[in-house]
């Protein structure tokens, strides 16, 4: 990594211009308690042997490299990879931080942790961080999720997590972060607030990256096994941006390209999307600043989005920062492309594809045909299809 | 001097502590705002905050989050409550402070707002989600144009915090009285006499407590430990029921 990028973030959490920390002042002696101990346990042998151990046995990792030889050759060109994260237990990424956070949470001395939720991954995900670490947990979620995901709200329940209905906004995922800030604000003494994305105030963004960017590890080693060299692009959906900056962290300095595709949902022109780059302007939003969709008046636009997980306002700020250093490129993709690229996948692997995840699956469809059959492509498959089935069945017209 | 800080030397030396009601600006209507601060100054109010709506007021209990939600559905801005302001002062002298999140003031522009706030007539500012360490644009700007800068303390601010956050304000220090949102219930305990104990301690600029006060007993018992009582919720809670808010106004104001 060159030494420019080494002194990303600056001790304030700022990517260049983006980033920092905005929050009310109560939460700040929280923020740098948190940045204290993350920056001592992500350095401490014992902390580290256990979370590498729970990431072999738990989670079970690492996740397999798959080639996807049916798909490679119905649509032609570069060879396909699956980074299966849909393998991980509680089917998806989102177990990879909330697991980390857990074990910080413990050592930190916390008695409770709590999280927001948008599909429910990462409720689910954290659920089962705290199920395991034995500590308290509760989960705010919108009720318009709730739902729409009814399946993981009994799931973390199960797991003996309290879910909470956040009813007011538009009752969706900003919505229950908003309510886990103000939880956190509240109860800031003995909880811990697991941040689910690549977004929020300092350490946020750097802690739940390093806690991903094992995805991206496993990949660089895996294809290099498999393919002899490095691939020539790699692609994944950015909601909040945590999936696809875990793929793509360990491949910085390679020189690769680099693609996030964003939630187009019924098209930018339409205004009902969640394309922060290609309808966005630079605002400040819950804890940090960063594209967002907003109005001219400095309100918090409404997101439209097939996939829940991509259905947010604003972005993580590395992203932002790695945009303009030209790193990574950005595009986004409909719904109705992320619903045929849902059905394809499972026709041409047998592999069902959270929507999130379709996303980058519809954009690979789009650049492989172009690309010449010697170049390799890795896709970051951030999660499974399962909590999907019911939903999409609803949209066709399907009563199961 | 400007208005805030003439006003807390006139209590100073009357003994006397300051009493500041809290409304949002448009609720429950635009034309009603200039009204209800008339009606405060009647039931003597020192200084009064407006809110300025926003789509996720992320340091608000329920109450206030209604009254953003009811404000922006009726059309109002951060551009409009500056309007609103330049019509209440044709005829108050009142200072008034506004409370906003961060993202309209940056979305307006951080030069464009401190200017435009003080040609309307505007005293001060509170920005909840804004620290003193990310705010040194707004600062500079609010210097060169004489606009108070009002920032919040929290029951855990270490001796770091507090006095950075000293540093940065002027006007008043905002001391949030429980660590939670605006709305909660107040805890009167040692942790709070002893935080403002070691604010008193570090500065003589006018430290007001807010969050939690919502009867004359509270607010009482506030007065007595601090130069300034702020009191939100309770108050538009009674707006947002069509009541009259000069008597629990009033009583606030005696209990001060």
């Amino acid at each position: 990594m060159n030494t420019k990028t080494n002194k990303i973030p600056d001790s304030k959490g700022h990517f260049g211009t983006y980033g920092g920390r905005f929050v009310p002042e109560t939460l700040m002696p929280a923020l740098i308690e948190l940045e204290k101990a993350y920056r001592k346990y992500s350095r401490d042998k014992d902390f580290l042997a256990e979370l590498g151990s729970l990431q072999k046995n738990y989670i079970g990792r690492p996740t397999p490299l798959y080639f996807a030889r049916k798909l490679t050759e119905l649509i032609g060109g570069a060879k396909i990879y699956l980074k299966r994260e849909d393998l991980c237990h509680t089917g998806a990424h989102k177990i990879n931080n909330a697991l980390g956070q857990a074990l910080l949470a413990k050592r930190m001395g916390k008695k409770r942790i709590i999280a927001e939720t948008g599909a429910g991954q990462h409720g689910v995900a954290t659920a089962t961080g705290a199920a395991h670490a034995g500590l308290e947990c509760e989960i705010y979620m919108g009720s318009e999720d709730m739902r729409r995901q009814s399946l993981n709200v009994y799931k973390m329940r199960l797991l003996g997590a309290k879910v909470t209905e956040v009813n007011v906004g538009s009752k969706t995922l900003k919505d229950a972060i908003n309510e886990a800030l103000r939880d956190w604000t509240t109860n800031v003494l003995n909880t811990h607030y697991v941040l689910g994305t690549v977004f929020g105030p300092h350490p946020f963004p750097v802690m739940v990256r390093d806690f991903q960017s094992i995805i991206g590890k496993e990949a660089r080693q895996q294809i290099v096994k498999a393919e002899g060299k490095l691939p020539d692009c790699l692609i994944a959906c950015v909601g909040g941006g945590s999936n696809s900056i875990g793929l793509f962290y360990a491949f910085l300095k390679d020189n690769i390209k680099m693609i996030g595709v964003e939630a187009g949902g019924h098209g930018i022109e339409s205004g009902e999307h969640a394309a922060r780059f290609a309808g966005g302007s630079l605002g400040v939003f819950q804890g940090c600043k960063s594209y967002l969709l907003q109005n001219d008046d400095g309100n918090v636009l409404g997101t439209h989005s097939v996939s829940a997980g991509l259905d947010y306002a604003s972005v993580g700020p590395e992203h932002c920062y790695l945009r303009d250093l030209n790193k990574i490129e950005y595009t986004n993709i409909t719904d109705d492309e992320a619903l045929k690229a849902f059905e394809l996948l499972g026709n041409a692997e047998g592999i069902i594809p959270a929507l999130e995840s379709a996303h980058a699956i519809a954009h690979t469809i789009k650049i492989a045909p172009a690309m010449p059959k010697h170049s390799v492509i890795i896709i970051n498959l951030s999660g499974r299809g399962d909590k999907d089935v019911q939903e999409v069945a609803k949209i066709k017209g399907i009563t199961l | 001097m400007n208005r805030i800080e003439q006003v807390f030397r006139k209590l100073k030396k009357n003994s006397k502590k300051a009493f500041i009601p809290y409304i949002m600006a448009g609720d429950p209507a635009p034309d009603v705002t200039k009204k209800l601060v008339s009606d405060l100054e009647a039931s003597g109010a020192d200084i009064i905050e407006l809110g300025v709506p926003f789509s996720d007021p992320l340091a608000d209990g329920p109450t206030i989050q209604r009254a953003h939600e009811r404000a922006l559905h009726n059309g109002v801005t951060l551009r409009k409550v500056l309007a609103l302001v330049r019509d209440i002062r044709q005829t108050s002298q009142t200072p008034l402070i506004l409370m906003t999140y961060y993202n309209p003031v940056f979305k307006f522009g951080i030069e464009a707002f401190v200017k435009e706030a003080v040609h309307s007539g505007v005293d001060g500012v509170i920005i909840p989600d804004l620290i003193p360490d990310e705010a040194e644009e707004f600062i500079a700007f609010a210097r060169q144009y004489k606009l108070d800068t009002i920032f919040l303390l929290a029951p855990t601010s270490t001796e770091d915090r507090i006095r950075k956050v000293i540093n940065a304000s002027t006007g008043f220090i905002y001391y949030v009285s429980i660590t939670g949102i605006t709305g909660s219930k107040l805890l009167m305990d040692e942790t709070m006499k002893n935080t403002l104990t070691s604010i008193k301690q570090l500065t003589r600029k006018p430290v007001a407590v807010g969050f939690g006060i919502s009867n004359p007993e509270d607010a009482s018992a506030v007065a007595s430990v601090a130069d300034g009582v702020i009191v939100g919720s309770v108050i538009v809670k009674l707006i947002s029921e069509g009541k009259d808010i000069a008597e629990l106004t009033r009583s606030l104001r005696r209990a001060i």
